[in-house]
């Protein structure tokens, strides 16, 4: 008689489809990768919870006074109003800036100058730069940005247009690095469909690559405003006042020209005061300042979903 | 050669002596050849014999690569192609290109059409230019009820046939296809066929294909390259298809065709 696959047990067939039950070293791996990620988030709620435990009781005693008042000695009055200008005015400085410096830096580099050895060296010195401690940058501001202003006899020189400059060229690198990631991610077959039907090297990067890339390009621009607003070492060179000050009645000029200061200053300020009221005072800055991160970030993924489906 | 040998037959591409080089490496060597107009003339041969290196060096598209360049005479009615103070973008706008794999654009099918006539400034009636160039490329009954969807959204074969439509959309005089169906299944790859039968009255097509039924059922002239000692291609043998196929002149031709090679 013919052995027959039909005539094994099928006992065994059950048993050797089976297995030889768990594979530990896979549950163990497993058990870890979550525990990672666990720490993370568990860091980050203690962080989060802290800080609105904190600052919560602040912002809603207070309310909008908090948001509006100028900085003072006397924590019952101290609000966050002129460091919202002063970080709004950065924010606006590092997004006029930064934005088409980075990312016409990143077309070029991508686009145009490709391949030769110089291209190679810029590019491996950008990516050198965006490690550079802020703290370096802040110098480069003091030397550069409020040196120019004093020496235009614009006042010090300390001022909000020297620190929002300052706080571009430091997330400059970001952009252009990241902004060529997302031109680079742009199918070569998109270029040469381009190039074949007549158009020229501007049409094809202004037509084709730069809106495939946009995406990309924006989200790197917003993960750099985030990181841009908190930033606070290179400030604190650049002439932000930490103690109060008064703009007065000066119009917009003059508080372009004027003494500054912005959220993390102000926040960094409080938090080395003697009276326990400041350090409260603190962390309701810190939520507002997350706010605002939260809201920067939501904001690009809302508009990088948008232009995604434009096609 | 004297000048009156001109004739109202004169090829619309003819190459003379063409060597094409990556760096030092020399990919083709010596190719002459004439590329009669309203023809579909296939180039065929091993992979790495240097078909697309010399297709895509017709229409300046190997500018592209890094190192890339050429030698010899590449004359488009008469005027050489490399001459100087020629500009890339006006050859390519004359001598559009279909590609392996279907690139249509991330934009509208609309939009995919009418990009090449934009960048060129071609004035007239878009809405016209549009629709003629989807229903010379057989695809205009398809598209016609969903022209603001987006071209990535159809099939291969239709992909393939919108990207045939921004070709000719420009008014090209030829049309480079570089493997136009290697990419596609065997129902979309005879209607590409079909419609290269249909486009060859007003266009001159070259096309490089690895399918030997498809240069011999769609091609009216072959030119078979092979590679040589140096790994450069160089031209075999060229002729009218039917000849080339039934009886070559070459065993290098007879072995290739046949699928003995290659």
């Amino acid at each position: 008689m013919q052995p027959n696959p039909s005539t094994v047990t099928s006992g065994a067939v059950r048993r050797g489809l089976q297995g030889s039950g768990t594979h530990w070293p896979s549950v163990v791996f497993q058990v870890l990768l979550a525990a990672s990620l666990l720490f993370t988030l568990v860091a980050l709620l203690v962080l989060l919870a802290d800080v609105l435990g904190r600052g919560m009781p602040v912002l809603s005693e207070r309310g909008i006074d908090f948001l509006t008042a100028p900085l003072s000695s006397d924590p019952a009055k101290a609000g966050v109003g002129q460091a919202l200008w002063g970080t709004f005015v950065i924010g606006v400085i590092v997004v006029g800036v930064a934005f088409p410096l980075g990312v016409a830096t990143a077309v070029y580099l991508e686009e145009y100058a490709t391949g030769s050895r110089l291209t190679r060296l810029v590019d491996v010195n950008i990516r050198n730069l965006a490690g550079v401690p802020s703290i370096v940058y802040g110098l480069l501001g003091l030397a550069v940005f409020v040196g120019l202003f004093k020496w235009l006899g614009l006042g010090n020189g300390r001022n909000v247009i020297a620190g929002g400059l300052t706080v571009a060229v430091l997330v400059l690198p970001i952009v252009i690095i990241t902004a060529a990631e997302a031109i680079r991610a742009v199918p070569i077959s998109i270029r040469e469909a381009g190039y074949g039907v007549g158009a020229s090297r501007w049409q094809v990067t202004a037509k084709l690559v730069l809106p495939a890339a946009f995406p990309g390009i924006l989200t790197g621009i917003v993960l750099s405003l985030s990181r841009a607003l908190g930033e606070t070492a290179p400030l604190i060179l650049a002439g932000a006042v930490l103690g109060s000050f008064s703009s007065g009645n000066a119009d917009l000029l003059g508080q372009l020209l004027g003494p500054y200061t912005a959220l993390p200053m102000v926040v960094y300020r409080w938090t080395t005061l003697p009276q326990d009221e400041f350090r409260q005072l603190a962390a309701a800055g810190m939520v507002v300042l997350l706010a605002i991160t939260f809201a920067a970030n939501g904001l690009a993924i809302y508009l990088r979903n948008r232009y995604s489906r434009v096609w | 050669m004297s000048i009156d040998s001109v004739t109202v037959t004169e090829p619309v591409i003819r190459l003379e002596a063409v060597d094409l080089y990556y760096g030092t490496f020399r990919a083709v060597r010596d190719i002459s050849y004439a590329f009669p107009a309203n023809a579909i003339t296939a180039l065929i041969g091993p992979s790495g014999c240097g078909k697309s290196t010399l297709l895509r060096s017709i229409n300046r598209m190997n500018d592209l690569v890094p190192g890339a360049r050429a030698t010899g005479r590449m004359l488009y009615h008469g005027e050489d192609l490399y001459g100087h103070g020629v500009d890339p973008v006006e050859v390519r706008r004359r001598i559009g290109m279909v590609f392996q794999k279907p690139n249509p654009f991330p934009k509208s099918i609309y939009d995919n059409v009418a990009f090449g006539p934009r960048v060129n400034g071609i004035k007239g009636d878009l809405d016209d230019l549009v629709e003629a160039s989807l229903r010379r490329a057989a695809l205009w009954d398809d598209v016609k009820d969903k022209l603001r969807q987006s071209g990535l959204a159809l099939s291969g074969g239709q992909q393939q046939r919108l990207c045939i439509a921004r070709a000719i959309a420009t008014e090209p005089e030829v049309i480079l296809m570089d493997e136009p169906c290697s990419a596609l299944d065997p129902r979309s790859t005879l209607q590409i066929e079909e419609l290269m039968l249909e486009l060859k009255t007003r266009y001159t097509i070259i096309i490089v294909t690895h399918n030997m039924q498809q240069a011999a059922r769609a091609s009216d002239e072959t030119v078979f390259l092979t590679m040589g000692d140096d790994r450069a291609g160089y031209l075999v043998e060229a002729g009218t298809t039917s000849d080339l196929f039934t009886n070559p002149r070459s065993q290098l031709t007879e072995d290739y065709v046949s699928g003995r090679f290659g």
